[in-house]
């Protein structure tokens, strides 16, 4: 599973132009589907249909955040905008990829009125080594994402981009081990997540399902100085009580713990104050779809470190097992 | 000059009457089908040669940002309360010229004069603290003249400048304008769904359930957006989109991203035919694609727009050739539009 | 039915946002004599069906008042102290003092602990109080704490409804079960009168955190008509004449993008023909209730507010006059018992259509 998370999270996929991790996750579970298909915005679809029981919407995201050139200058400078929820913090000095494999580094006006605070957005920029606007291979509009190669390291695993390419991992290990369900199970990787829920909301729509479990990334509370949360990394998959965007439905929930229960798994349970994941969208979906979501615990969200623990992804995919095979 | 009409005729978000009666007056000939929905967007269809099965929605907003009365001065002296519909900054508004209601009242916002001016006064006043004057002489009599919930939009009047007009509302009587001359075209090969939507200033409303009747397979919608082409302090800084270099087109802002293949078919038909055009600054504002695009299965979908300074002002400014080159790139585009664009 | 025992069983019982299991079961022992069948919404909206008079298929109305109350939920335990987060926009300015209930294993009776002036440094006491900084205590030893309360147990408050002055009445849920009283006073009055339209009575979820029950319940029932009702801000000194209502003066009819004027315009004939005192309520935008979902379901729905005037909304003494709730439901059943079954067609934006 390690080379499938690597390869994943290597891939290059911001939010709108998921082409590139798309081909990527095809190619590993089109052999697995019963039917696949690519939807108006661009989200992946692979039905396994086990048996007339529920039908399962399972949703992780391809997608990852990253900035988009807005103005090139004479000197071949850009100006950025954020694809998602990016911090000015951790942008300074980092290291950000185009399409084509062109590397920019992000740099920061030293003139500020006041450098005690954070840098906006508007006070970044981006440096390819281009020496005037003509010479600069970067157009406006282009979208790049951070760069950091992937670590093991004691179990755990760091790389960017674990939003929510861990999530797909998930879903593929499942697809690969799932010998047989009873229900007919949706598997979608979905697009545009990070910009607004956007590829699960009108692929749910299509699928219209019974059920839906998003399979994402939550934080942890078990860093020095954190925010007080329940969750920490080594512990076992999250299952997801309530975020800003959504309650999961209590069915769903309970039914996630039971599962957990009855197999042994390590669990714990996830209360996240900032943040949400396709399953808010796709709980809003038609007249409604009792939703819920499994997190994998991670730290440093929205770096480009971003660290998850290698037996909670395993216990993650035991679980989404559990959940699947059963009726 | 349909802009002319369009721009002058009344209708903040909720209450497009008079923007719907000139679409329909103007549009009333060239299509095949008109309806007007619960909401009430204009849904106009033209039907295709037949020679391309593709649903393609076009979209325009009628409404613009105005001001609506929430009640009267405390003392009773007439003034009326007022809030914004949609976005307006507070700072544009002392001295402006207003039109209240149906009867079109001509009404004033005009705030404490320069001789009383005091160090305390150093400040922004906020809409809060603002009155509307129609000159009525009590509460009673601004109460019958201005019910709750009348509606007040500026009172500007199209001007032609030469290679420019200034007008108020050309966010978006100009996608409206553009709209219009589309369908007093020819037919195209695919069926044409073009929706004059309402409520966009107040969250892309019309737009979400013309998209949801219509189904499309493919969406554009007509914008005039922001220019801030104005000389400004630091060097960096991108006018959003300048005056002069053609629609420009959004490869995304704040919700949504827009499908790529159709930038394409824009660019490839803009550059075949040397038509000007720009790249709207990424990250910035939303227009009812965000909408459009997030309807039932997803709709592949972007965004050209007319640049106009001081847009949600008295007086937007826009070029006659931005203009005219917006119309020509969008008719050239859906002449080359097929199936296989979306492939 | 009486109406102040009505508020107080609807103030009283539990039900936050996502939970609304309690009031929904209360919500349908009292529709169930008053409607001809009920089925819950996939997110646990209760929806009730009172058929029209006369041969199908008939027009349909929906009516939409949330069932769910802001609270508070668990997320953590540090030495047998209880960390909070709030379910829906509950105010942290009210809840230093409060008396709740921890729904654990079972419920337990808790306290929101506060730290006395005595011992608060200066600048703490000039700030309200941060979510951090709050704990609930439920007085048990350490271990008991760990054993029936975990992460993710809702925490309501407990607040009896109390009868003040002037028929008014006060305590915690009011926003909006009040305005579900009024809607099943509403159906008591249509029991005993004859209508041509098919009224679909929501109870909806949620709608604290997002409107989402009446989103996916307006999309199942697709009525060609809505009215929501819903609590709205009463006046009383420190708000702005133009923010708040005066109580007892009647309920309030939304007017603004939100609304269609036709519909609206019905409402006040309908109150004035019955001479029920109401207001006008301009709505400039996003009016924050189940309507502004409503409105944009499927290809677009007519839609309506009621307004409830209530003071102190989303704490726990919120205060309405019962005179209001009376004319509320009187105002509604009116206004459904007149529904003529070509209504539609009257609400037609525009005559000059002509197509070719």
């Amino acid at each position: 599973m390690r080379e499938l998370i690597q390869k994943l999270v290597e891939t290059y996929g911001p939010s709108g132009a998921e082409e590139q991790i798309r081909d990527v996750i095809r190619a590993d579970v089109e052999p697995l589907a019963d039917e696949i298909r690519v939807d108006p915005l661009g989200s992946l679809v692979v039905r396994k249909q086990g048996g007339e029981g529920k039908r399962i919407a399972l949703a992780a995201h391809m997608d990852e955040i990253g900035v988009m050139a807005t103005y090139v200058d004479e000197k071949g400078f850009a100006r950025l905008t954020r694809i998602g929820g990016v911090r000015s913090l951790t942008c300074v000095g980092a290291r950000v990829a185009f399409a084509d494999g062109t590397i920019g580094v992000i740099g920061v006006e030293e003139k500020r009125e006041d450098l005690t605070k954070l840098p906006t957005f508007e006070q970044l920029y981006l440096d390819v080594g281009a020496t005037s606007r003509d010479d600069c291979p970067i157009q406006v509009g282009d979208p790049a994402v951070f760069v950091r190669p992937f670590v093991a390291q004691g179990g755990r695993l760091i790389s960017k981009a674990m939003d929510d390419r861990i999530g797909c991992v998930v879903l593929i290990e499942t697809l690969r081990r799932l010998k047989s369900t009873p229900h007919d199970l949706y598997f979608v990787f979905s697009v545009q997540e990070e910009v607004g829920l956007r590829g699960a909301r009108t692929s749910a729509y299509g699928i219209d399902p019974d059920m839906a479990i998003a399979v994402d990334v939550t934080g942890t509370g078990d860093k020095p100085e954190s925010r007080p949360m329940a969750v920490s990394l080594g512990k076992g998959p999250a299952v997801k009580v309530k975020d800003s965007g959504m309650i999961a439905h209590p069915a769903v929930r309970d039914l996630m713990v039971q599962r957990a229960k009855e197999a042994d798994i390590p669990y714990q349970l996830e209360i996240l104050e900032r943040g949400s994941t396709d399953a808010a969208a796709m709980q809003l979906v038609r007249a409604g779809v009792p939703a819920g979501c499994l997190s994998i615990p991670t730290r440093y969200l929205h770096t480009p470190s971003e660290m998850v623990d290698e037996e909670d992804v395993e216990n993650s995919v035991k679980l989404l097992l559990e959940i699947l095979r059963k009726e | 000059m349909i802009l002319r009409q369009l721009s002058d005729a009344f209708g903040v978000s909720g209450n497009e009457d008079d923007v719907r009666a000139v679409v329909l007056d103007a549009i009333r000939d060239h299509v095949d089908e008109i309806k007007v929905d619960a909401l009430g967007n204009v849904l106009a269809f033209k039907r295709g040669t037949g020679r391309q099965r593709l649903r393609v929605m076009l979209d325009a907003h009628m409404d613009e940002v105005g001001l609506m009365v929430v009640g009267y001065d405390a003392d009773g002296r007439g003034f009326l309360k007022v809030r914004s519909v949609g976005g307006i900054d507070p700072r544009l508004l002392p001295g402006t010229l207003l039109q209240v209601g149906p009867e079109r009242i001509p009404g004033v916002i005009g705030i404490k004069p320069i001789h009383l001016f005091e160090e305390k006064d150093k400040r922004v006043l906020k809409l809060e603290e603002l009155v509307l004057d129609i000159g009525a002489k009590d509460k009673d009599e601004a109460k019958e003249l201005a019910p709750p919930g009348t509606y007040a939009t500026f009172a500007t009047r199209f001007r032609e400048l030469g290679p420019t007009v200034t007008g108020k509302a050309f966010d978006d009587r100009a996608g409206c304008a553009v709209m219009v001359e589309l369908l007093q075209g020819e037919r195209f090969r695919f069926d044409l769904h073009a929706a004059f939507t309402v409520q966009e200033e107040v969250g892309l409303r019309g737009a979400r359930v013309a998209a949801y009747a219509i189904e499309p397979d493919c969406a554009f919608a007509f914008e005039g957006t922001i220019a801030d082409d104005i000389p400004k302090d630091k060097k960096d800084v991108s006018p959003t989109t300048e005056l002069g270099k053609g629609p420009a087109i959004t490869l995304m802002d704040r919700s949504f991203i827009a499908d790529r293949r159709l930038v394409k078919l824009l660019t490839d038909t803009a550059t075949e035919l040397d038509i000007p055009y720009q790249f709207k600054q990424p990250g910035v504002g939303g227009t009812d694609a965000g909408a459009i695009h997030q309807t039932r299965e997803g709709v592949p979908s972007v965004t050209v727009s007319v640049p106009c300074r001081y847009i949600h002002s008295p007086v937007a400014l826009l070029s006659l050739d931005d203009f005219n080159h917006t119309v020509r790139l969008m008719r050239e585009s859906l002449l080359r539009l097929t199936r296989r664009t979306l492939q | 039915m009486k109406v102040i025992p009505l508020l107080k069983q609807l103030s009283e019982v539990e039900g936050l946002s996502g939970y609304e299991g309690p009031v929904r079961e209360l919500v349908r022992k009292l529709w169930q004599p008053l409607v001809d069948e009920m089925h819950d919404g996939k997110l646990g909206s209760l929806i009730a069906l009172k058929r029209g008079a006369g041969d199908g298929p008939r027009p349909k109305l929906m009516l939409a008042a949330h069932m769910d109350e802001i609270g508070l939920m668990v997320t953590g335990i540090e030495k047998g102290f209880l960390r909070i987060t709030r379910v829906g926009g509950t105010d942290r300015r009210v809840l230093l003092g409060l008396e709740v209930i921890v729904h654990g294993r079972r419920d337990l009776p808790g306290v929101v602990a506060t730290r006395p002036p005595h011992v608060l440094p200066e600048e703490e006491r000039e700030k309200i109080v941060p979510w951090d900084k709050i704990f609930v205590d439920v007085g048990l030893p350490v271990e008991e704490v760990e054993q029936l309360v975990e992460v993710g147990d809702l925490i309501s408050i407990r607040r009896e409804m109390v009868e003040l002055k002037n028929r008014r009445v006060a305590g915690k849920a009011m926003d909006d079960r009040s305005c579900v009283a009024i809607v099943t006073l509403a159906l008591e009055h249509l029991s005993r009168v004859e209508h041509a339209w098919d009224v679909f009575a929501v109870a909806t979820t949620q709608e604290e955190v997002g409107l989402k029950g009446a989103t996916t319940s307006a999309y199942g029932v697709a009525p060609d008509l809505a009215v929501a009702l819903d609590v709205t801000i009463g006046a009383h000194p420190g708000i702005r004449r133009t923010d708040g209502l005066p109580l007892g003066k009647g309920p309030s009819i939304g007017v603004g993008p939100n609304f269609h004027p036709k519909l609206a315009a019905r409402l006040k004939e309908v109150a004035q023909a019955h001479e029920i005192p109401y207001h006008i309520e301009p709505t400039p935008g996003r009016s924050g209730t189940d309507a502004w979902a409503i409105q944009v379901t499927h290809e677009g729905i007519p839609t309506a507010l009621l307004g409830l005037p209530l003071r102190y909304m989303h704490q726990p003494v919120e205060m309405l006059d019962v005179q209001d709730v009376e004319r509320a439901a009187r105002l509604l059943a009116a206004f459904i018992a007149e529904l003529e079954t070509d209504f539609l067609d009257k609400l037609a934006w525009d005559s000059r259509v002509e197509s070719e």
